[in-house]
């Protein structure tokens, strides 16, 4: 932090000169290719409708307005059904992802060569595809329904809670499972009262935000034909009742206010 | 005496009810539930054929046009998350309880829950209505998400800011903008950065579905291989995602390590 002497006063500057010209580059550069990039999208993109987009826009909402109330006790159903898909979903991946966590901790896992690549591949293909994909591929397999989703958020949520819990192993106090090895324990004894203890906190707190983020999830899966409100969504906005997708819309407000204002009590409540 | 570990849960009633709640809550799941076992075990063998349909992946017949979706999906990752952010900077800045008063705070808490509720996917249908198919209506879908994650994650940091450096700067006589830029921001500035990668990431991963729906990149061409029910070249496209996606984690875990 310079202070620059000019004639007869001094200022303060944040940065040296080397400093504000490295910056005055990134930012250039930054500038640089933000402006590639969208030259690049709005090449592909017919200006008319976007600029028309206000008016569209005003049209739909007036269709969406007032918003056929009778409409949501025909919600209620699918509404359970996508609660059903993100807390069976949830268990389902969390179950899975325990012992995947474990194999690609790098102070757990049986052999960091063989195995620990292995698990990786398996936790960071389930991240990758997006579970409206998953859901594409699983509705092939077994049928369009509620099963489909459930497997389709399960497989998805594989990948987060294993990386979240791999990451928390790996953390842990090598103190205490040193304390518990001392006192003869064998390798079940050790897992059981030296490290899982230690991670419980942040699985509990991983499965709950994993539950958070599927309330989401669930509501689109459905979209594919995987079961929930996004089947509703899908076959009125192909039906163009949009007095029906704002009731629909609101709904799924309701329950993601819903979900967070749960997570925020059990999370409280726990720790 | 023998010694036995503690319950998770002390109290025995609540240890009983919570497990009674738990199991009536799975049975009227199963219940209500309909899993149509015919379906499924026709499905198992269809789905074997499905998958075997998917080798060997096939990126040469097709690869100009995966070529141009990973490029379209990567220019419209980069603007999203780029308007985002800026969008993202004077919400948070509006939800931290600190910095803003009470009736802007709700305001921009309530821009955050808005942006949050609604899945990328759900944004896109109406985007892709309002303005027409193509990347735009994915750029503009993406940054929208984006503004819940990124406001929503800096607001909480700007909450647990050094309260003393800031006041040190207002003590100054600095204005708003000053305090702002030279006692809040330094301090969220790790963070910030932290979170930007970590965004961009996720924009990528998500480019990916919003194309299935209309919005371009690389989940049109995805949606396109699906629906000339050309497989080998969808497996393609799956593997690519899978592999740019562990490619830019990698990186941007490295780098945010970096900057920790």
């Amino acid at each position: 932090m310079p202070i620059i002497k000019q004639k007869d006063y001094k200022t303060w500057k944040k940065f040296d000169r080397k400093r504000d010209l490295q910056n005055w580059l990134c930012w250039f550069l930054g500038t640089l290719i933000f402006s590639f990039c969208f030259g690049l999208i709005s090449s592909k993109t017919i200006w008319f409708y976007v600029f028309d987009s206000h008016n569209e826009a005003l049209d739909l909402l007036g269709r969406m307005f007032p918003p056929e109330t009778n409409y949501f006790f025909t919600l209620i159903k699918p509404i359970w059904d996508t609660l059903n898909i993100a807390t069976i979903g949830t268990t389902i991946g969390t179950l899975i992802a325990i012992p995947l966590a474990f194999l690609s901790a790098n102070n757990t896992t049986p052999s960091k060569k063989f195995i620990r690549p292995l698990a990786l591949f398996c936790i960071v293909s389930s991240r990758s595809i997006n579970s409206v994909i998953w859901a594409l591929l699983l509705v092939a397999v077994v049928g369009p329904g509620v099963l489909a989703g459930i497997i389709a958020i399960g497989l998805r949520s594989i990948g987060f809670c294993g990386k979240l819990l791999y990451e928390a192993i790996e953390e842990i106090d090598e103190n205490q499972i040193e304390a518990i090895e001392a006192t003869g324990a064998n390798k079940a004894q050790i897992m059981t009262f030296g490290i899982v203890p230690q991670i419980l906190p942040a699985f509990t707190s991983i499965s709950i935000y994993r539950w958070d983020i599927n309330i989401r999830e669930a509501t689109v899966v459905g979209l594919v034909g995987a079961g929930g409100i996004g089947i509703e969504l899908d076959a009125q906005i192909g039906d163009l009742a949009w007095a029906k997708v704002s009731v629909i819309l609101l709904a799924i407000v309701v329950a993601v206010v819903f979900s967070e204002w749960i997570t925020a009590k059990i999370r409280k409540a726990i720790i | 005496m023998i010694w036995k570990r503690k319950p998770l849960i002390k109290n025995r009633l609540l240890r009983i009810g919570l497990i009674l709640l738990i199991s009536t809550y799975l049975l009227s799941v199963f219940l209500t539930t309909e899993i149509d076992w015919q379906r499924i075990l026709e499905g198992i063998p269809r789905g074997k054929n499905f998958i075997f349909a998917f080798f060997p992946p096939d990126f040469i017949t097709r690869s100009d046009e995966i070529l141009a979706g990973i490029f379209e999906s990567l220019w419209m990752t980069i603007v999203a998350t780029i308007v985002g952010i800026l969008i993202s900077i004077p919400v948070s800045l509006g939800a931290a309880k600190n910095i803003a008063p009470k009736f802007v705070y709700f305001l921009s808490r309530g821009v955050i829950t808005l942006s949050r509720s609604f899945q990328e996917v759900i944004l896109a249908i109406f985007f892709v209505k309002l303005m027409g198919f193509g990347p735009f209506a994915g750029m503009v879908t993406l940054s929208l998400s984006t503004i819940g994650f990124f406001a929503k994650l800096l607001s909480e940091d700007i909450e647990d800011i050094n309260k003393s450096q800031a006041e040190a700067i207002k003590s100054t006589g600095s204005s708003w903008f000053q305090w702002v830029n030279y006692g809040v921001q330094p301090q969220v500035m790790p963070r910030f950065i932290g979170l930007s990668l970590y965004r961009l990431d996720i924009n990528f991963r998500e480019s990916a579905v919003i194309g299935i729906v209309g919005g371009g990149g690389i989940g049109s061409t995805l949606n396109t291989a699906f629906d000339r029910y050309e497989f080998e070249t969808a497996a393609a496209v799956l593997i690519v995602i899978i592999s740019i996606v562990m490619i830019v984690e990698y990186t941007s875990s490295h780098l945010r390590k970096l900057i920790k």
